[in-house]
């Protein structure tokens, strides 16, 4: 197993149906871009997690600012109040339980998500979310942008020192805008 | 009655020896003829006697699956891997796993509890006899709610226990045999199964405590039960120190009872972790609870004990290791943890305190409660002035020892919160120990860190030295466990909650697995002491509230009162003790609203569910007894909350608050099925913050027969701490306000502009006499 594949927790380990390493940050970029309707889930850790944008919240506002939607889990929703911005907010077991739905037509009624991508969860929560929705939402495309791997999401960041992340997170970020 | 006991009546009989009429030949025990009340439809019911009941729930609560693991391993033909819509070799499905494993889980929980109450059981009939007379709780004629609901017994004396116990045991042996490869195959099935062990927990934690509450002298439901301490501060380390881990209080009995005998309590110091420390200390105020189980390397590590005695479930299974470090000898007093020490039982006492106190032995096996006493007490004299205290880490080898970490970052991994030791660490080898101080309170003393350091670096005790160097050494006051609610305060307070009035129960419940610390769990129970619910507490949760003084040094149990009622904050006991918080919702269908009690588990269910607003919170669960306690709760109706960490029980059972057909409810007045609303929302559900769980507990109070005015003082409350903690008004009022009469005053024009433009109408939502049952319908012959 290569260093990418290392969990963010000892025992966490991935089952035989494992996550895609992104190679480029330019790849997962490309996957949001062709995605019809991408949905990015933040989660409650995202105010302690330093970015080149300030913090997880605010980076997660500029991916608003591209045409992702956004919602909040935990209470994180009032981090994004305060700064100004609304997004929507669900817990994160309802909204991995709605996930698994497919006939749920999302937060805008306009209907399912085709890639959701994960950030700012607590490790152990996600990894769990993430193995409910590789099992029970097969078609459903996810995207893990922490910077440990988690490997039981579709598709997933390496794990990566925090200066290599906040690049990656970054070119994503440029090339959605580039693209807007 | 049990199948070995007897009975013949005859109406008369001639024999060579005359007449006898109306003869009652009763072999074995005597029937309750006495009980006026007529047997309900289910006592002691099968595994499927109430799967109808767990099928309405679980049609309306559907389980939203996370695989811990992907692979079946529990046969040969294994492993499978289930990911997906793939199969077993025995044909099982994913789902289907994943709650056989919820099963296994509630089963190893609930034989827990059953083989506690067993072992409980079977000892104080020895001491006390047979017909020792049960009698658990002042003002109280209902007692053994669970038992008369489930089996339709009323127990009133020891030996009536006994008829409980031997059904749970026969059932828990039918519910383990389910999960054997090639039986049950779904999963809804096994969810039911689950719930069937959750109730039968709930029946063996009730005998387990009426035992002990009716022989020992424990409080018996009274608000003023006796202050004692709690904390590494209360132990005076000045004396002999005794440590009993665990949660059977027999061993501890018989050790109090040699102090007493002996006038010892002078000399020695009697502290205990987890329920062992509850319950000893509901035996005796002098008996100190050092803290939760979280807190049990920390305090071996600190030095203090001079003996470690364990009796069962919870215990670190490397105590005796752990021990040696410190040179305390252990005493296991359990068949179920001998932890390979050599069965001293029947050796004359002075001779087994002298091989522990030479070192000739790590620890003993005594097995008989009535010799430990004197082998503990006398070891721990002699060990004393041989205590290693706090010199067994001194700071300068902590700063010699942290200057070798190799910045792996494996601690970090290796923790279940991810707490960031190793940054703590580099900053140690620099000579602040400020950030290990820090993160102490949050560690959940697993020491997985330890394990995966590959410098074996004593990582718990470095935050144990930390923290005792900021003088993290404090002790606080707890109210002992109480036992029961009495018949009188549910009288009381039935009306309040019922109409919801009272805003709700909140009660918190079981272990220390908490993502961020002990003391979140005195926030909950702060925020709503303020707001006037009622407080229940037991097992680790009545521990880490208690941790915490306000500005006056003032801690919760010192601030608010120990009734049943709003505003009270009730420490109910051990793990046990949990019988009593479902007793209690129990009660409120019986005694207050005069439903018939007796082997009638689905009606009283249906009422607790519609109309009492109780919500369990288990923000630190760990074990497979909380998931069976939670388990008996979901059954009987009521919503249980865990912490983050309880997602890996698996599975949550979540409604979806979007299906107006899910919430259908039948009026017992007409018969007629109308939409009620997600009330409650959930039945078993994680929450990522404590913000959010405080959010939902309001929430979750919510029931369809809260009146007009009830749903108003609810909705206060939901509202209040939504704008609180999220910064604005929640945006599905329009599925709680049934008529305007719903909405609080005070935000009545801003909630009712809210609700009209998401198309609220009222009468959309009914207000109704709700019912699940179809036979609970009055219709008119």
């Amino acid at each position: 197993m290569s260093a990418k594949m290392r969990t963010g927790q000892t025992a966490e380990i991935p089952g035989p149906k494992k996550a895609h390493v992104i190679p480029q940050p330019k790849v997962a970029a490309s996957m949001i871009k062709k995605a019809k309707r991408p949905l990015l889930v933040v989660g409650s850790n995202a105010p302690k997690l330093k970015t080149n944008d300030g913090d997880l919240v605010d980076s997660a506002i500029r991916f608003l600012k591209t045409g992702v939607a956004v919602v909040a889990t935990g209470h994180l929703v009032k981090t994004f109040r305060d700064r100004g911005t609304e997004v929507y907010s669900m817990p994160f077991m309802n909204l991995g339980d709605r996930l698994t739905d497919p006939d749920w037509a999302g937060f805008d009624g306009e209907g399912p998500y085709d890639i959701v991508l994960f950030v700012g969860s607590l490790y152990y929560m996600e990894w769990l979310v993430q193995s409910g929705l590789k099992s029970f939402a097969q078609d459903l495309r996810t995207l893990s942008l922490s910077n440990t791997y988690q490997p039981n999401a579709s598709w997933s960041m390496g794990s990566m020192p925090v200066k290599d992340w906040l690049t990656a997170l970054d070119e994503i970020l440029k090339e959605l805008e580039e693209e807007k | 009655m049990s199948k070995k006991d007897l009975r013949l009546k005859i109406d008369e009989l001639s024999s060579s020896i005359g007449v006898f009429k109306g003869l009652d030949i009763q072999i074995g025990r005597i029937i309750d003829d006495e009980w006026d009340e007529p047997m309900g439809p289910t006592p002691f019911p099968s595994i499927g006697t109430l799967r109808d009941w767990d099928r309405k729930l679980l049609e309306r609560y559907k389980p939203f699956y996370m695989p811990l693991c992907d692979l079946c391993c529990l046969c040969t033909f294994g492993k499978c891997d289930l990911t997906g819509d793939k199969k077993g070799a025995c044909g099982i499905t994913m789902a289907a796993q994943q709650s056989r494993i919820v099963l296994l889980a509630c089963c190893i929980g609930a034989s827990t509890h059953c083989a506690h109450a067993r072992h409980m059981m079977d000892h104080l009939i020895e001491v006390y006899g047979r017909d020792h007379v049960l009698d658990i709780a002042i003002n109280t004629n209902v007692q053994a709610p669970n038992t008369r609901l489930v089996c339709g017994i009323r127990p009133k004396t020891l030996r009536d226990l006994e008829d409980a116990l031997d059904y749970v045991e026969t059932q828990l042996v039918q519910l383990t045999a389910t999960a054997h490869t090639g039986q049950e195959g779904d999963n809804i099935d096994f969810e039911s199964k689950a719930f069937h062990a959750g109730m039968l927990d709930h029946v063996a934690m009730e005998v387990a405590d009426m035992c002990q509450i009716s022989t020992l002298g424990f409080p018996k439901g009274v608000a003023d039960a006796p202050m004692t301490e709690i904390g590494f501060g209360s132990i005076d380390t000045s004396k002999a120190v005794i440590m009993c881990i665990g949660h059977n209080v027999l061993p501890s009995v018989d050790i109090i009872d040699y102090l007493m005998e002996n006038k010892l309590f002078e000399e020695v110091e009697v502290g205990g972790l987890c329920c062992t420390a509850h319950d000893q200390s509901r035996y005796d105020k002098r008996a100190k609870i050092v803290g939760p189980i979280s807190w049990q390397l920390r305090y071996i590590r600190s030095g203090i004990p001079d003996v470690v005695v364990v009796d069962e479930q919870c215990l670190r299974t490397d105590i005796v290791d752990e021990a040696q470090k410190i040179g305390a000898p252990v005493i296991a007093t359990s068949e179920k943890s001998m932890l390979g020490l050599p069965n001293r039982t029947h050796d004359p006492p002075d001779e087994i305190v002298d091989d522990l106190v030479e070192g000739r032995t790590p620890g003993v096996l005594i097995l008989e409660p009535d010799k430990v006493g004197e082998v503990v007490v006398k070891t721990a004299l002699k060990m004393k002035p041989k205590r290693m205290g706090f010199k067994a880490l001194s700071m300068e080898k902590l700063i010699e020892l942290a200057a070798t970490c190799r910045s792996c970052m494996e601690c970090v991994r290796a923790c279940p919160n991810n707490l960031p030791l190793m940054d703590a660490v580099k900053a140690a080898a620099e000579g602040s120990v400020d950030a290990l101080a820090k993160i102490q309170p949050m560690c959940v003393g697993c020491a997985r860190c330890e394990s995966a350091c590959p410098q074996k670096l004593p990582l718990v005790s470095f935050l144990t030295k930390a923290a005792d160097e900021k003088g993290m050494t404090d002790s606080f006051a707890i109210r002992v466990g109480r036992g029961a609610v009495t018949d009188v305060e549910i009288r009381e307070v039935g009306r309040g909650i019922v109409f919801g009035e009272i805003p709700g129960i909140v009660a918190l419940v079981g272990c220390a697995n908490y993502p961020r610390g002990g003391l979140e769990v005195a926030d909950i129970a702060e925020e709503f002491l303020k707001r006037r619910f009622i407080v229940l507490a037991t097992g680790c949760a009545a521990m880490d509230l208690a941790l915490r003084k306000d500005e006056d040094g003032l801690n919760l149990y010192e601030k608010y009162p120990g009734n049943f009622d709003a505003g009270g904050l009730l420490n109910i006991g051990s793990c046990v003790s949990n019988a009593h918080i479902t007793g209690a919702a129990i009660k409120i269908a019986n005694i207050f609203a005069k439903r018939p009690l007796r082997g009638n588990y689905e009606e009283i269910a249906d009422y607790v569910y519609n109309r009492v607003g109780a919500v369990g919170i288990a923000w630190g669960a760990m074990s497979q007894k909380a998931a069976s306690i939670a388990s008996g709760c979901w059954r009987l109706g009521i919503p249980v909350i865990v912490g983050p960490h309880g997602a890996k029980y698996r599975r949550n059972l979540l409604g979806r608050a979007d299906k107006e057909e899910d919430w259908m409810t039948l009026d017992a007045r007409t018969g007629e099925e109308k939409y009620v609303g997600p009330v409650p929302e959930h039945l078993f559900y994680s929450a990522e913050t404590l913000e959010e769980a405080m959010v939902m507990t309001a929430k979750l109070t919510m029931r369809p027969n809260d009146t007009t005015k009830g749903r108003a003082v609810k909705l206060s409350h939901y509202i209040d701490l939504h704008k609180t903690y999220y910064g604005a008004m929640p945006d599905d009022l329009h599925l709680y306000v049934r008529v305007e009469a719903d909405v609080p005053f005070t935000m009545k024009e801003e909630v009712l502009g809210i609700i009209k433009d998401k198309g609220w109408e009222e009468g959309k939502i009914g207000l109704l006499d709700p019912t699940l049952l179809d036979r609970m319908v009055r219709r008119k012959s």
